[in-house]
Order: C-alpha cells, then structure tokens, then sequence
C-alpha cells in the first residue's frame, strides 16, 4: 500500500451528544475521483474538515505519502498539498479576485505577479477569470472558479470538493468535469462530495459511503444505478416519486405581462414575465439563482405587489394584494431562504407555524392565539413531513437545513393550497429526505393544486413538473411539456454556460455529455 | 485676515484641534475595519487623558504621559476585546458601558490634578523652515505628535491597502467565518486591531489634557469620540476620507473660537453646537455624494464570532 495518496485509518470524532465519525477508514490513490456519499448529517463534512485541519480528530491516524499526517490547521494541511473548495464558498465580497485568492495562500507573490499567474492558471483549465474583478460582482460559476484556482495554484495533490456543482448550469458543470478530469490525468487525486448521484456516476472512479458516521460501503459507483446508490446511503429502499399521469384543468393562475424593478442593487429586473398555471399542473421553473427567481417568488407571495392586471387568481385580479389576502383565497408560497426568510430562526416551530398558518387554519381566532391548536398542527407537520425535532418547542434555527426545509413546505402543503410556488424546495437536502418533498408537491397536484417548482435542481423538475420554463436574466422561456426534453435543449434555454466556453471548443456548442445523466 | 481673523493662524489652529479627534477615529477604523465596533471611544479618549496628565505632571516628562495615555487606551480597549471576542458580550452594550466607566473612573482618578499644569510639549525645531512665511507657521511649527497623527494615517492607509497583515485584516472584518476556514485566527486579529484603536484613542485624548487644553478637567473630551465614531462611519471606512473630517471638525472648532474672540455677536452657544452639526452634515452630504460604487461597511461589523458555528 505504499502507493496510497492518503490513508485514513480508524479516524473516529465525537460531539456532544453525537458521534460525527466513528471509526472511519479508507485510502485514495493518486490521481483518483473519489466519492464521499451520504446523507446530511452522515458526517461527510466533519471526515473533510479534519482530512483539511480543521477538526482535530479523538483517535485514528491519517497518513500522506505514506508518512503521518495529523494537520493542526489548514495552513498545514495545505502546505503539505491538500486543498479544499468549500460548499458555501469561502470568498470575500468586497474585495478583488485576486485579493481573494492570496488570502488563501501561503506565501502570495505580489499582487501584480498573482494576477498574471491567475489568468495563466484560469486559461490552461478553461476557467477564464478576471483577476481585477470584485467578488460581489461575479456569478456563481465565476466564484468557484476563484476558489478552484486558489486551489490549483498551490499545486494539491488531493483537492477536496464539497458539493461543487449545486450552483452550476448543465454546461458549466460539464466544463467542471473536463476541468476536473484533467487534473486527475495529471495526477491529481479528487475527494468529491454530492448528493447529485449521477454525476458521481459520472466522474468518480470510487465511491466510500457514509451512514451515520460510518463507513457501510464502498463501490464502483459506474456498476450501480443512482438508485441502488441511494439505497446504500439510506439504508433502505426508496420510495419512487408517485407521478401518475394527471389531467391538466382550467387556468387557475396568470401572470401576463410582469415587469418589475430589482429587488436589489445588483439584482435583475423581471422583464415581460408571463405564464398560465393550470388545476393539477406542476410547472418547473429552471436557472441559475440571481436570474430572477427570488424576484418572481415575491410578486407572486405578495410581498413585493405589481401593477393591477398582472397577477389574476380564478379570474381575480391579486396583483396588488398583500401576503395574507393571497394565502386566505388560496396562493400560498415557500421561500428559498429558510432561516430568516420562511421561518424566523429563533422562534419555535410552534410560533413559525402560526405566522403563516394563522390565515387558513383556525389558529388565532379574534385576535388571540389558541396555542393547543398552534401546536397540534406544528406536530401535524412535523409527524406527516418526518421532520427530526425534539418537538414543536425547539427553535427553528437549532433545525439542520434539510430537516427545517421539510418543515417550511410541510407548513405550506398541509394547509391545502390551490396554488403553491417554492423556490429551491429540496437545496441540500438529503436523498430521501428530496423524495419525501417531491412526492408531497406531486401530491398536491394530485388533489386538484396547481404548483410552481423554482429550482436550479434540473434533474428534479425533469422529474416531477409537466412543463419546464427557463428563467434568464429576468425573463421566462416559453413553457414546454417536459416529455422528451434533453438536457441539452435544456441548457440552452437557459442560456449557455454564461461566457465558460472552453479554449478548446468555440462558443455554443453542445459540450459532449459521456455517461451524464441520460 | 479676514473679517478679524487671521488665516495663518486659523489653520494653524486647525491642525491642533483636529488631532485628538483624528487619532481616535484613525484607531477606531482599524477596529472596525477588523469587524469589531467598540462604542467605548470616549472612554478610552478620557482615560487616556486623565492616564496621559497624571503620569506627565509626577515625571515632568511629556513624552512618558503620551505613552502612558496610549497604555492606558490600550487597557482599556483590550478589556473590551476580552469580553466581546471571548466571551461573547453584546458589542454595543459593552462599548457603552465602556464609555460610561471610562467616564467615571477618570473623574475619580483625575480628582487630585484638577488646576494642575502639566510639562510643555515643545514644537519640533524645523530651523529655518519654521520661518517660511504663512506655510512656515502653517507646516512647521508644530508639536510631534500632529506630525505623527498625520504618518499614522498615511501608514493606515498603505497598511490596509499594500500589505498582506492588512489584506487579512479587512478579510476577518469582511466574513469571519471564511477567514477562520482559511486558517486565519480572527480573533486574534481583532485583538491587535482593538489595541491598536485603543492607544490610538488614548493618544488622541493625552493630547488634549497635554497639549490642547492643557489641564486636567471633568468630561474634558466633550464628545470627540462620539464624533470620531460618526467620522469612521461618514467616511465609509477610508483613512484618506477620515482626515477630511476629522480637519473638517477641528476647522469649524477653530473658526467658532476665533470668532468668539473676534467679538462676533453669534450666541456662544451656536457657535459651540457648530463643529459638530457641520462635521455631521458634511459627512452625510460626501456619504450621498459617494454612495454609488460607496462601499458599505464591513460585512461582519458588530457581528459575533464564535469558531464552532
């Protein structure tokens, strides 16, 4: 085994309460694709920070080229070639490109020489960056890309990737790959975590599985169907979403013509924004997050109004009627944002329950909250929507993010709306735990509701909406049944890869698709 | 001179009225750069002040009270690092509270030294330069540590904008956690920033027991580190734009003394009010002005960090 990049034996870290890692061992070969998989909370991310010195591990070893490694820091780690790209990029807005990537160096050379280096490095693996740039300015294909450059130009070995293609386009994924791959020509090894299973099957040559902070497999994730590998993750079979074949109804809700100012300095404009919503349709909306989504989801909640005959409910005119008039005839919607947007962190569920459900649900008649009917319907969603919680007394904010999101679109579909819109309805959340969500909005569309998926999730709208519209730079695509769309009919809907052509190919071609999802 | 007042002087003046001030608020910038906002200003302004006299007047050497205002600023403002950075105390409430014993502990400090003289600080020799006229008197005729605010703002502003310390800096101030998931210790950071901005207040305040005044009264500092607050934030956070305040203050200061003694018939009190309503307004205007393409202030500022979230 001398040949090993990194060995990782009997690596085990406990927390108050929780046993993170628990006996953890496994190797990765050099120039090696390799995949961590689990589900949240299986431990992935404290096995990653303690291989990046972040984590200081109770017991077990770790060895690097065969001698020992034991990072006290990540500055070691780093200098003796390990990096990392974090999943919530560790990037700073107000400063430049190349600011950015010296912090995360060692001994930067100066800025002027760092810059020229950068666009060298960002050139030989199709990354194109402007060292020069703010951050806040760039999107968010263009801010991993400063954080793999980082990364490469310190020269890993072993470059860490915590679900990196959760913010990208088909194609910007694909150019991650090449990217990706070459690097493992090279002889670089990739420690490559995601929940988006067929891409693992795509890019890894191995994959180590992770179920409450113990390794209960490994594989060839090439010889196994993205199912089978959900159910090694899980550990129990699961459940296909239910998608029976529904009868579109009447127009239940449209939007014609919508035109609407930013929300935020930077943020885009809806422009000529119009769709018609039918009884028992799932409509997904696809793109990249800052396209608009967030804009849309906010006209349409209420909570940013728009000009009179641009929203009509059932014939009615709500264009110009607040959050709770929409909710009490029907509309209901479920933010992206769920800590401080779709719940307020540091209330209980009890609470957050009534600040929606008040208006459909007879939980404050007269002004006065009847706190047993508050909490009667919180433990209804929390028993129907699984959500793992002490009970409906804990603080929204002491939820994990995937538990909370069960919980924020449960809050929603048990109050049987006629429309409901969300926005990213399954963003990190585990395998089942997407199921369980997918098959609820399938479910009210079942009972005759009419639901709007904003996600930038494509296998996920492919899966459960029957038409797909694209959302880019404020403006919606024509709506197409998603029956016998391609991903790549797909990709260019939503228009390209925003500028990531690689030097190789010339602009608007369909970058090659080998073993993607089919 | 113009209307009774003499413009050499007048300018003159300035750059000594606007000392206290602008070291304060240079110090404070660097904290708040680093992402802490430390309320205690005035406190630490006073207690420098009454620190900086008291050592000046028992060893007759000026140099030893600055030093000693810088220390006790500096003490000051590291008990604050220790209760906001360690354990965790709400930043405004214990800046306040900062302030408030500041105050009071100086009072009773001070008490003894009341109507006290302390030893003079003499003007740098310049030699004939200092003859020039109007820019000799303008430009050198000054005490040292006019000259040393004004590097200390010129070192600020190279610090923050050329070096790497500086980089990490502004990058603890912008998102602590990713400062700390890159390896940077944040809270050390903001140690040393807070000490920085401690002294500097110190300084600023023994300068007014020291120089500007020069005695020992109650409450002496009358608001400056309110007012060098103000400037960080009007000033969006740029050295070069704290200068502009912090001599915009000390101008107006100057002006309403010199128009009092020109026997101008405006109510003292107007007067009084003018340096502060004027510093306010204008800053406010240059924020307007300014505030396309402005950048806001740090991201994390006021913000507490705890390494294991």
């Amino acid at each position: 085994m001398s040949d090993t990049l990194l060995t990782i034996d009997g690596l085990t870290k406990a927390y108050p309460g929780v046993v993170a890692n628990s006996d953890v061992s496994f190797d990765i070969m050099p120039g090696e694709i390799h995949a961590l998989l689990g589900e949240n909370g299986a431990g992935k991310s404290t096995l990653v920070k303690m291989i990046y010195g972040l984590v200081k591990p109770d017991s077990g070893q770790m060895h690097l080229h065969g001698n020992p490694f034991a990072p006290p820091e990540p500055r070691a780690a780093r200098s003796a070639g390990v990096a990392m790209v974090f999943q919530h990029f560790s990037l700073f807005d107000a400063l430049s490109v190349a600011e950015n990537v010296a912090l995360g160096m060692e001994n930067p050379p100066g800025l002027r020489q760092l810059a020229r280096k950068i666009r060298e490095i960002s050139t030989q693996y199709g990354l194109p960056l402007d060292p020069a740039r703010r951050v806040a300015d760039l999107s968010a294909g263009e801010r991993q890309r400063v954080e793999i450059v980082r990364c490469l130009l310190q020269d890993p070995k072993l470059l860490i990737m915590d679900e990196p293609t959760s913010v990208l386009t088909p194609q910007e994924v694909e150019i991650l790959f090449r990217t990706l791959r070459q690097l493992s020509a090279e002889g670089t090894a990739i420690l490559y975590i995601s929940h988006k299973l067929e891409e693992i099957r795509s890019i890894c040559k191995r994959a180590t599985i992770l179920r409450g902070g113990k390794i209960v497999g490994s594989c060839r994730p090439r010889d196994k169907s993205a199912r089978e590998l959900a159910e090694m993750m899980v550990g129990a079979e699961l459940k296909l979403t239910d998608r029976a074949e529904r009868r579109l109804g009447d127009v239940v809700l449209s939007v014609t013509g919508l035109d609407l100012a930013p929300l935020s300095q930077f943020g885009p404009s809806l422009k000529d924004v119009s769709l018609n919503l039918h009884k028992g349709e799932v409509l997904g909306i696809g793109g990249v997050a800052g396209n608009g989504q967030e804009e849309l989801l906010a006209t349409l909640s209420g909570e940013r109004p728009s000009a009179s005959g641009t929203v009509t409910f059932n014939g009615r005119d709500i264009s110009t009627l607040a959050p709770n008039a929409r909710r009490r005839l029907g509309v209901l919607t479920a933010p992206e944002e769920r800590l401080g947007h779709a719940a307020v962190p540091a209330m209980s569920l009890t609470d957050n329950t009534l600040l929606t459900g008040c208006v459909r649900q007879p939980l404050a008649p007269h002004g006065f909250v009847d706190t047993r009917a508050t909490k009667a319907f919180a433990e209804k969603i929390i028993g129907a929507f699984d959500v793992r919680t002490p009970g409906p007394q804990v603080a929204a904010q002491a939820l994990s993010g995937g538990n909370l999101q069960k919980f924020v679109i449960g809050r929603e579909v048990l109050q049987q709306p006629d429309v409901l819109v969300v926005n990213q309805p399954t963003w990190g959340v585990d395998a089942a735990a997407a199921a369980a969500i997918r098959q609820s909005l399938l479910d009210v569309a079942a009972r005759g509701g009419a639901v709007i998926v904003i996600s930038q999730d494509l296998d996920e709208l492919m899966e459960i909406s029957d038409h797909f519209a694209a959302l880019n730079e404020g403006r919606l695509s024509v709506p197409h049944k998603t029956d016998g769309l391609s991903i790549e009919d797909i990709g260019l809907m939503l228009g390209g890869a925003h500028g990531m052509t690689p030097a190789d190919a010339p602009h608007g071609t369909h970058a090659a698709h080998d073993g993607g999802p089919a | 001179m113009i209307g009774g007042i003499d413009i050499t002087t007048l300018i003159a003046m300035l750059m000594v009225a606007s000392t206290p001030v602008l070291l304060a608020a240079t110090g404070e910038l660097v904290a708040e750069r680093a992402g802490v906002l430390n309320l205690g200003v005035e406190g630490m302004m006073i207690l420098g002040a009454v620190g900086g006299f008291a050592v000046a007047v028992s060893t007759q050497n000026a140099y030893l009270g600055f030093l000693a205002g810088a220390v006790c600023g500096m003490v000051l403002a590291l008990l604050f690092a220790t209760l906001t950075q360690i354990f965790l105390s709400n930043q405004v409430a214990t800046g306040l509270a900062l302030t408030l014993f500041g105050l009071g502990l100086s009072a009773l400090l001070g008490k003894s030294y009341e109507g006290m003289r302390p030893p003079a600080t003499p003007r740098l020799d310049f030699g004939p330069l200092s003859d020039i006229p109007v820019l000799g008197r303008i430009l050198f005729s000054h005490d040292w540590v006019v000259y040393l605010s004004l590097v200390l703002v010129a070192l600020v502003w190279g610090f923050l904008r050329f070096t790497r310390a500086g980089l990490i800096l502004r990058a603890v101030g912008e998102n602590h956690h990713a400062a700390h998931a890159l390896g940077y210790r944040v809270i050390l950071v903001r140690f040393a920033a807070l000490g920085f901005g401690g002294a500097c207040a110190g300084l600023g305040g023994a300068y007014l027991s020291l120089v500007r005044v020069p005695q020992w009264t109650e409450g002496m500092t009358a608001g400056a580190g309110w007012i060098a607050l103000a400037i960080v934030v009007f000033a969006s956070w740029r050295p070069e734009r704290v200068l502009i305040g912090a001599y915009l203050f000390g101008g107006i200061t100057a002006l309403q003394l010199q128009l009092q003694a020109a026997g101008y018939a405006i109510p003292v009190h107007l007067l009084s009010m003018a340096p502060y309503i004027v510093t306010i307004v204008a800053l406010v205007l240059l924020s307007i002005a300014h505030r396309h393409g402005a950048q806001a202030g740090p991201a994390s500022l006021g913000k507490p960090f705890h390494a294991s979230s």
